[in-house]
């Protein structure tokens, strides 16, 4: 282990932030490296500031460091003028930790959590001084494999990424150590050797061991050996309660994003938000236990010294019995003055204004909504089924309880979305300041339009993404609308959400592209000021591929999609059939308190939603007012008949009867 | 802490070794975080976003090291002060600690207005095979003391002005290698010095006045006189290593103290009045 530090130090004295690359933050561990151990490089393709808070970055760092076959180092991309002097002193990437050259790990893991930091993936596996190409690497070389949501279409990497870990990583990351480690005890001798193991622990894809060919345009592949997987499953934790990472968060030293004390407390979302990858590719719902969150915040906090603790999740106003666990928290850290709670992700109702109210006893200057479409009947074709009432009881409630700025997240370029729904957005972030301005003079509301771009494993994987003009059009009518009003409008920049778009369904052409955009310089291609949608469009162009062809293309039913090869458990007929169910605009309620719809995911992996407590959350479970506990009905029509036809008599019959309630 | 009621504290505190990195910003959210690990009875602002009532002194550039920062805080109840800096210093990133502490009278002067300067040792090394005899340094260093003025022009707030930086250089020579382990007020910690990479080169010491506004040592260095050139700019002979702030002087009334001798209690007999 030969730590470069004397090199870098110098070179520090030159560099923004410096402190992003000096490690020594609280909870930090100083591995020692020996031969008997499997090495692992966790990386994140983006600065110190967006990675470290990644939860999954930091559970795997301490999973890993606790085993005695394992251990684990971080690094993050180099921000440019990092990079400029790494290259101009013949230096590589190195570990925060050690500061041990990247090249000298087993494993470099790189979390894939979106689909702009693509290109940053190559160059720090070239400033590692590693191949960027898997398939010119050799035995020498550190494999390099990558986990998180972007991995469920892992084509687009496939080049350039020895094996992806699908799904959840506590327990896989063990597996494949102990792969690599038995292949090193054997002298580390012929790299095909562990890929091809490695493919057949489950939830590995090594994209090597399978041959590709085309069936017109559409990729196919099929496995080289009977032990490779023609589909591979994700992996997923039945109880979260058995992990409770991160027991060590760690505390940076530089201000980061989210920079605050994070508990999970749940991992899953079964509310069915169409367009969200998210919530379909991490079911079933897995609530963390009321105690142990309890256990969690109260060392978290006393360790960390953090007076800032979120409790994360994709919704996190559905923890069952979140009212009670809310009041705990807040009457048991009252004791320690100025410790404030937050719950992301908040859904839109009266009911979680009220429970935001009790945990922001002060500061009350903004809360946020995502009602993400601006009519009801956009909202039922995306399965966010809150009604304009729901939203303006939950801003009269807010602005009633000293709240005078409020955040609407949107999408646009919906599918079926018309212009009508599009100033929908304006109407309500208009009544919206309205209300507010019955309390006080400074209500503001802003909204906030993200273009909406098709993931895989979603029901809207069909559909074709608007183009960016198209995008443009409707950000220039929400401008003009919103124009000369109290209400402000922010949005997302469309080029930046096509090239999102090619690499999301992209097949393993795009790597290619990829390529090709990173040897020209593009890196942070995330961060505007380092966009550059012509090297994009000049790469596709030169490779061959027609942009349109992946981004604003329909997909056919049956045709052959590029992760078809990747199961998040979903039922590709459920997907589809969502997917009529949401041209047809209808919604679906959420399975955890209403009859199972078959999904897939369930039965077919043997799990089961884990709740903290048999009581839904009051206040309903889709956000429609309805409290499903008092034998509420949810106020939608939940599917054209015939079009679930995988739900069981017993089910359908429950169905009818809760939407006659 | 001007007017303020409870137990208002002094403390002298290190940054050494690569923590040198973090800003002034970062020092002071990792001593607010290790106050609330050590549950500090902090004293908090009243009103809309209560703050704690903490506040520093001279921010000290990304980069530097010190063994003489400090900091005020107030505290709602008496601590023992031993325990809080031996806490304190443990929950602190590696090279940070908690060197001594002090009572403060109720009325002391903050740290920003009282301080008048402040002292730098720079261990400065040459670039290339440029080595010179310390003899020409010393011959550079008394042609700038010579001067009568040392016009520079410097970014302030985003325009360039030009300053005269003769009237704020107190003292300049030439030092023996190293950094001493002792300040004026004791020594610097206890337990082990971080890492010190630089052992040859030439050794600065430096007083530079803080009133009325602070000056860089970098900027004075660059007014390093070697006839024709300016050995500190750029590629010119010279390159800094490392700047460590040794001391930190308030001049009152003709004397010269530092800040835990001044507006200090012994203890605090009684908190509020």
């Amino acid at each position: 282990m030969n730590t470069l530090w004397p090199r870098i130090e110098p070179l520090l004295d030159r560099v923004e932030k410096p402190a992003r690359y000096i490690g020594m933050e609280r909870g930090m561990r100083r591995p020692q490296h020996d031969a008997e151990r499997v090495s692992w490089l966790l990386m994140y393709p983006d600065t110190y500031e967006v990675g470290q808070p990644n939860q999954g970055l930091q559970i795997l760092y301490e999973i890993l460091n606790e085993r005695p076959d394992a251990l684990a180092e971080r690094t993050f991309a180099p921000w440019i003028d990092l990079e400029g002097e790494l290259r101009a002193h013949d230096l590589p990437l190195f570990s925060l930790e050690n500061h041990v050259a990247a090249s000298e790990f087993d494993v470099l893991a790189f979390n894939l959590a979106a689909e702009l930091t693509y290109t940053n993936v190559l160059n720090c596996i070239d400033l590692a001084g590693v191949p960027v190409r898997a398939a010119e690497r050799g035995p020498r070389d550190p494999l390099v494999m990558a986990g998180g949501h972007c991995t469920y279409n892992p084509e687009p990497m496939a080049d350039f990424v020895d094996a992806f870990a699908i799904g959840d990583g506590e327990e896989l990351a063990g597996e494949i150590t102990e792969v690599i480690g038995a292949w090193k005890a054997r002298g580390a001798r012929h790299r095909e050797a562990v890929l091809h193991e490695l493919a057949t622990v489950p939830g590995v894809y090594v994209p090597s061991m399978y041959e590709v060919s085309h069936e017109g345009p559409f990729q196919v592949l099929t496995p080289r050996f009977a032990d490779v997987p023609a589909m591979v499953d994700k992996r997923t934790v039945a109880d979260l309660g058995d992990w409770p990472y991160p027991k060590n968060q760690l505390v940076p030293l530089v201000e980061v994003v989210h920079d605050r004390l994070n508990v999970e407390i749940f991992r899953g979302c079964t509310r069915g938000c169409r367009f969200c990858q998210a919530g379909m590719i991490t079911r079933p719902v897995r609530e963390r236990p009321a105690d142990q969150v309890r256990t969690m915040v109260e060392e978290g906090l006393s360790r960390t010294g953090y007076d800032d603790v979120s409790l994360t999740s994709l919704s996190s106003a559905d923890f069952s019995g979140v009212d009670g666990l809310v009041a705990d928290l807040v009457n048991e850290q009252s004791g320690c003055g100025n410790v404030s709670l937050s719950l992301p992700s908040l859904r839109v109702d009266a009911f979680t204004v009220g429970i935001a109210s009790e945990i922001q006893k002060v500061r009350r200057t903004g809360l946020t909504f995502a009602p993400e479409a601006g009519t009801w009947r956009m909202r039922q074709v995306i399965n966010k089924l809150i009604t304009e009432e729901d939203l303006y009881a939950a801003a009269d409630a807010a602005f009633a309880a000293g709240w005078r700025r409020l955040k609407l997240y949107f999408l646009t370029g919906l599918p079926t979305e018309m212009d009508e729904d599009t100033l929908g957005i304006a109407e309500l972030a208009k009544n919206v300041v309205e209300i507010g301005r019955g309390y006080t003079k400074k209500a503001s509301c802003t909204a906030s339009l993200g273009g909406f771009v098709p993931k895989p494993h979603t029901p809207f994987q069909w559909f074709g993404q608007n183009s960016v003009e198209e995008m443009a059009r409707k950000i220039g009518l929400l401008r003009t609308a919103l124009r000369a009003t109290r209400a402000d409008l922010r949005w997302h920049d469309p080029e930046a959400s096509f090239v999102e778009g090619i690499a999301s369904r992209g097949d393993r052409r795009v790597g290619a592209v990829i390529e090709r955009v990173w040897r020209r310089g593009g890196v942070f291609q995330e961060w505007s000021e380092h966009f550059r949608l012509d090297l994009w469009l000049e790469a596709m162009a030169e490779a061959g591929l027609d942009p349109d062809w992946y981004v604003t293309r329909h997909r056919e039913e049956g045709e052959p999609l590029p992760w078809d090869h990747v199961s998040a458990g979903l039922h590709s007929d459920f997907l589809w059939l969502d997917w009529k169910a949401a041209l047809a605009e209808h919604g679906l309620p959420d399975c955890r308190w209403t009859p199972c719809y078959d999904c897939g995911v369930c039965t077919d992996y043997a799990l089961e939603h884990v709740v903290a407590s048999a009581t839904p959350p009051a206040g309903g479970s889709q956000g429609t007012g309805q409290d499903l506990a008092r034998g509420g009905a949810v106020p939608v029509v939940i599917s054209t008949p015939g079009a679930f036809g995988r739900l069981s008599a017993p089910d359908a019959r429950r169905t009818a009867e809760s939407s006659e309630g | 802490m001007k007017g303020d009621r409870g137990f208002p504290v002094r403390l002298r505190f290190t940054k050494r070794g690569r923590v040198r990195f973090i800003s002034h910003r970062d020092v002071a959210r990792a001593l607010e975080r290790a106050f609330r690990v050590e549950g500090l009875p902090l004293a908090f602002t009243e009103g809309f976003a209560p703050r704690p009532k903490v506040s520093f002194g001279l921010a000290l550039p990304t980069g530097y090291e010190s063994d003489a920062e400090y900091l005020d805080a107030g505290l709602t109840e008496e601590v023992d002060l031993d325990d809080l800096i031996t806490g304190v210093s443990a929950s602190l990133p590696e090279g940070m600690g908690v060197a001594d502490a002090v009572f403060l009278e109720p009325r002391a002067a903050s740290l920003q207005r009282a301080v008048t300067s402040v002292s730098y040792v720079v261990q400065a090394v040459w670039s290339g095979d440029d080595a010179r005899d310390p003899s020409d340094v010393e011959a550079w260093i008394q042609n700038t003391l010579r001067a009568d003025a040392l016009p520079v022009v410097v970014q302030r707030k985003g325009t360039e002005v030009i300053e005269d930086l003769r009237p704020a250089i107190l003292h300049l020579s030439i030092g023996s290698t190293g950094v001493p382990d002792e300040t004026p007020e004791g020594p610097v910690r206890e337990g082990p010095i971080p890492e010190r990479h630089v052992t040859e080169g030439v050794t600065l010491q430096l007083e530079v006045s803080t009133q009325p506004k602070s000056i860089r040592p970098t900027e004075v260095l660059g007014t390093l006189d070697a006839g024709p050139e300016r050995p500190f700019r750029a590629g010119n002979g010279l390159r800094v290593a490392t700047i460590v702030r040794t001391a930190q002087w308030i001049e009152r009334d003709g004397s010269r103290l530092c800040p835990l001798e001044a507006d200090t209690r012994q203890r605090a007999e009684v908190g509020a009045r």
